[in-house]
């Protein structure tokens, strides 16, 4: 057993296009089939028009799952090398959007590159895991707990924490703030400095609605009416609390099978809004009932399952790290966004990983996953 | 330093320990999940189910009718009127084009109506009610009940829409209202629902724009219930919003139709005020436009001949144009150098018509020179050459420190759009702007209100009302909300010593009451109306020495961009001001000529209440005036409607 890829037995491992066999097939199997409901709701939802949104999402798919082939061909110590790289364009990218939106073109969070229109923070998340797996493939395990050697994974994860902030967008950078300290997690720093982040969350948390109303507030008028709606939408019933009212209302009226395909009365008669995106899932469980929503649940699931199994394999702390990283990214975004669909978390605009219309996260996720077939081909074997 | 095994060991096992806790919360946190599907799907699914079912009713906003506009005596500036129009449902309309094209046989539609309904059709979701017609007659409205069966998802409503019946008066003051466009909801953070509503009326510019958020109003509610199609078979239950603010204006209808009837068609703008309050009567500028063009959305054609035009009839030129006050601004530098101390009143100065200043020559106006004068001849004469010779002791800090003080270079807070700040230049602003020092040259310059200054026609009437009572008097534009007056006035002293403001007032007085004074031909005899004030003529062109040793060309000659602005400042009455006005004409020529009666025939209208007996005139400006009221298109000023307050 070696620690790293310097020390790394090269040759075990496969080459040329005999890689293709050695793809984790199983987790590229949960995925298409994840990404195959998505295409069948995005059709539903436009009253079983193929053109209006499924068929952009599809020819998208079709352009990611070729990306994530050709990242997974690609050595992961290639990626290792690029981790530094990655971030950094991330992070100009971030202050790029900031930069743009300041010179008056109000409050930005795409930089459109003409081709494509790219959101800086999605691909952050993933330079992030990125990075934060190289910093602790580089790191003496011996150090991983040292004060020092804390603080510099917490600046890598607090500074596009901050430029996310400021676009501003809250639920991003929760969402990057749990991805980085995750990694943090597996890669063994000391429980104790978890304990004491919990206090200060929470400390935060009690400042944050201790200010409320004071001109030092910290969150913005808006995202504090978001909170309210959540804790009490009835109050706003034509307003904000109303996404969250006629999604549950969606979600609920379709009891243990579902109305049928195509036949959710919500989506038909549009009382749901942002149906195709961020509120697709109420739509699948208002069609599907309980048993189509569980077994989406469940392939999300056996995604999580191939990457943890992939990861115990893995031998070096980069696509470990790596690995279970991008399934944390995927395991969060899932949950922010089934929490908030179900009315149990405020809602900040997160898509539903893989099934949500939109090509900027559809992208960054299947390249990420690529990544992750990259260090499964990769990976050492014994020489037995 | 080289790993042993151990080591490694050790490190694979919290990796793996670390990564089964993980997967662990995972499995923990999506079996939450789960239950919690379950809990909603099976548990409530009945209760969700009945929602699902109750969601045939719908709730749909009232939009709030919009706060009306009111002048200082309650007549309609922008009210609200009945406005039959047909809205239409893509969804429910099947071949849209189709049932367009019916709508536009049955109503007789313009092709370019029937665009623009199209584009907005395509602009909105498939389910929102578009309106694709409006402003429709009885008989038209009957037309599309009785084809109601050929016309699916075509839906006749009665609504509310802006109304401007003084048309073109107030189209600087009010402003208008238009259909919300992307940009500006792109403005507004977090905007209210109610500018999601297809073509809701927002303001643009002006009043109505500038306090749109109390003129708007909060939506109602009603729940009615709709078929599966969305549309509306009943009205099951209605909450009323809160109607917009009404807000009255301090302008006064009849004198606003006045002034801008008798700017005409020149570029040009006027402003009186109440010297004592501030409140602004009239702010006319002209040309002007109908405002209720652009309630509907105006056409190409329209527009781009008012953008076209040379005179800017959209430009609010009362606020937005800064122009060289000339010498308009005399009075001030006079009074910057009496505050200091640096010059006495009976000091005099020889005008030979020019001042040598090293190798350039300052000209006064008059090419043979006014002789020896003191300020208030040289202000009832408007010398330039004492003013060239004064303010080189007095300085451009001084001056400059005077003219803030007097309003010049202040944005004041009025509800209307792109308010200019003028310019008050001073050796600092030079440097760091322009790069350059300052000159003596500049001095002289500003000290007949030419080369860097710039004021605006609102600055000007401020300072006017400022000279007239030595008060710092603001200007006040809203008179009062839903009722309750805004707050004016007292205002504090400016500090200055009475008897310099008195001398500035006497050469006023003289300008336009003494046989030498510039706009003697302006004066009024009548004891109760007699106006004080001075005359400024700004070029807009340099002159060249050679020009000047062939005779300056008259401007009416040169071409009318390069023409003289002209300008006039005053109040009346004389004794005991409670008017002050400002007038620019834009390359009108001499002040004297075109500004000053202006100015005059204003503020005569203001303090008499109506048009004015030309026996307040002299004889000799009788036919003129005569002639003038005869021709201009003066409207019957409304009653005020008692019942003005109720709503269309």
């Amino acid at each position: 057993m070696r620690g790293t890829y310097l020390e790394y037995q090269v040759r075990t491992v496969p080459t040329g296009l005999s890689k293709i066999l050695h793809v984790n097939w199983p987790l590229a199997l949960a995925i298409a089939a994840v990404t195959a409901v998505g295409i069948l709701q995005l059709t539903s939802v436009a009253g079983g028009s193929f053109g209006r949104w499924a068929e952009p999402q599809a020819i998208r798919l079709g352009v990611g799952l070729l990306g994530m082939l050709i990242v997974a061909l690609v050595p992961i110590w290639f990626w290792r090398n690029m981790a530094a790289v990655a971030y950094v364009t991330a992070l100009l990218m971030l202050v790029a959007v900031e930069v743009a939106g300041s010179i008056g073109m109000g409050a930005q969070r795409w930089l459109d590159l003409g081709f494509i229109r790219i959101q800086p923070s999605e691909l952050m998340k993933v330079a992030l895991v990125m990075a934060l797996a190289a910093y602790y493939d580089w790191l003496d395990p011996e150090r991983t707990s040292r004060p020092v050697w804390v603080i510099l994974p917490l600046l890598l994860i607090g500074v596009p924490v901050l430029l996310i902030l400021m676009q501003p967008h809250l639920g991003t950078a929760v969402l990057t703030v749990l991805i980085g300290v995750t990694v943090m997690f597996l890669a063994g720093v000391s429980i104790w400095y978890f304990a004491a982040a919990a206090l200060i969350g929470g400390g935060t948390v009690a400042s944050v609605f201790l200010t409320r109303g004071t001109p030092w507030q910290l969150l913005h008028d808006y995202q504090y009416r978001r909170i309210d709606t959540f804790l009490d939408p009835a109050a706003d019933p034509l307003g904000a609390g109303y996404n969250i009212i006629q999604a549950k209302i969606a979600l609920g009226s379709g009891g243990w099978a579902g109305k049928g395909f195509m036949q959710g009365t919500q989506s038909r008669l549009n009382f749901l809004p942002e149906k195709h995106t961020d509120f697709i899932f109420t739509t699948l469980g208002e069609e599907f009932g309980l048993v189509g929503g569980l077994s989406l649940l469940l392939l999300y699931a056996l995604i999580l399952f191939f990457c943890i199994a992939s990861a115990l394999q893995m031998r070096d702390r980069f696509s470990a790290l790596l690995v279970l990283g991008i399934a944390a990214t995927l395991f969060y975004n899932l949950v922010i966004n089934l929490a908030m669909v179900m009315g149990l978390a405020p809602v900040v605009g997160l898509p539903l990983p893989f099934l949500s219309y939109g090509g900027s996260n559809l992208l960054v996720l299947l390249l990420a996953f690529g990544l992750v077939q990259s260090a499964h081909v990769h990976r050492p074997r014994s020489r037995a | 330093m080289k790993r042993t095994e151990q080591q490694l060991r050790e490190v694979q096992a919290l990796f793996s320990r670390r990564a089964l806790v993980l997967g662990g919360v995972q499995a923990v946190v999506l079996g939450g999940l789960a239950l919690r599907m379950r809990a909603m799907q099976v548990e409530d699914g009945d209760a969700y189910r009945l929602l699902a079912e109750e969601n045939r009713v719908s709730l749909r906003l009232i939009p709030p009718p919009r706060g009306q506009i009111f002048d200082r005596a309650g007549v309609l500036v922008a009210g609200n009127e009945q406005n039959w129009r047909v809205t239409l449902v893509r969804e429910d309309a099947g071949d849209v084009e189709a049932v367009l094209a019916r709508l536009a046989h049955v109503l007789g539609m313009a092709p370019e109506d029937l665009e623009r309904a199209r584009a907005e059709i395509a602009r909105h979701p498939p389910f929102v009610p578009v309106t694709v017609a409006d402003r429709l007659t009885w008989e038209q409205m009957s037309a599309v009940a009785v084809n109601a069966p050929a016309l699916p998802g075509v839906t006749p409503e009665v609504g509310l829409s802006r109304v401007y019946p003084l048309q073109a008066d107030f189209a600087h003051v009010a402003g208008y209202v238009g259909p919300v466009s992307e940009a500006d909801l792109a403005r507004i953070e977090d905007p209210d629902p109610l500018l999601r509503l297809p073509r809701f009326p927002i303001g643009k510019v002006g009043v109505e724009a500038r306090i749109e958020d109390m003129l708007r109003g909060t939506s109602g509610t009603r729940q009615i219930e709709v078929n599966a199609g969305g549309r509306m078979m009943r009205e099951l239950a209605r909450v009323e919003g809160t109607p917009g603010a009404d807000v009255q204006l301090t302008i006064d209808a009849g004198l606003q139709n006045y002034v801008q009837a008798r700017l005409g068609v020149e570029s040009s703008s006027c402003v009186v005020m109440d010297c004592a309050s501030g409140d602004l009567l009239a702010l006319a500028s002209a040309p002007s436009f109908d405002p209720n063009l652009f309630v509907r959305g105006i056409s190409t054609a329209d527009f781009s001949a008012l953008m076209e035009n040379d005179h800017r009839p959209l430009s609010t030129k009362t606020v937005q144009g800064a122009y060289p006050p000339g010498s308009t601004f005399k009075m001030l530098v006079a009074l910057a150098g009496l505050e200091a101390g640096l010059i006495t009143p009976d000091e005099t100065v020889y005008c030979p018509g020019h001042l040598q200043l090293g190798d350039r020559r300052f000209h006064c106006w008059k090419g043979g020179g006014h002789g020896r004068v003191d300020m208030v001849q040289s202000i009832a004469e408007s010398c330039d050459v004492y003013f060239y010779e004064i303010a080189q002791k007095v300085g451009i800090e001084r001056i400059a420190a005077m003219a803030r003080r007097f309003g010049l270079g202040e944005r004041f807070d009025l509800p209307l759009s792109g308010i200019a700040e003028g310019l008050v230049p001073s050796m600092d602003w030079k440097r760091t702007v322009r790069g350059e020092s300052w000159l003596v040259g500049d001095t002289l310059n500003a000290s007949i209100g030419q080369g860097f200054v710039l004021s605006s026609p609102i600055q000007l009437a401020v300072m006017t009302a400022r000279l007239a009572t030595g008060m710092a008097v603001t200007p006040r534009l809203i008179k009062s909300v839903n009722g309750i007056e805004q707050p004016a006035g007292p205002f504090a002293d400016l500090g200055l010593n009475e008897n310099h403001l008195r001398l500035q007032r006497r050469g006023m007085y003289e300008v336009t009451n003494v046989r030498r004074g510039t706009a003697y031909g302006s004066r009024i005899e009548a004891e109760e109306y007699t106006i004080a004030g001075k005359t400024g003529t700004s070029q807009v062109r340099n002159i060249t020495v050679a020009e000047r040793a062939r005779g300056v060309i008259r401007n009416d000659q040169l071409p009318w961009n390069r023409r003289d602005h002209a300008l006039f400042v005053g109040y009346a009455p004389a004794d005991a001001p409670r008017v002050a006005c400002a007038v620019v004409v834009e390359h009108g020529g001499g002040g004297s000529a075109a500004a000053a009666p202006i100015a005059r025939d204003a503020m005569v209208r203001a303090l008499h209440g109506d048009v004015p007996p030309l026996s307040v005139y002299p004889a000799s400006a009788r036919s003129a005036v005569e002639a003038l009221h005869r021709t201009m298109p003066l409207r019957p000023v409304a009653p005020p409607a008692t019942g003005g307050r109720t709503r269309a």
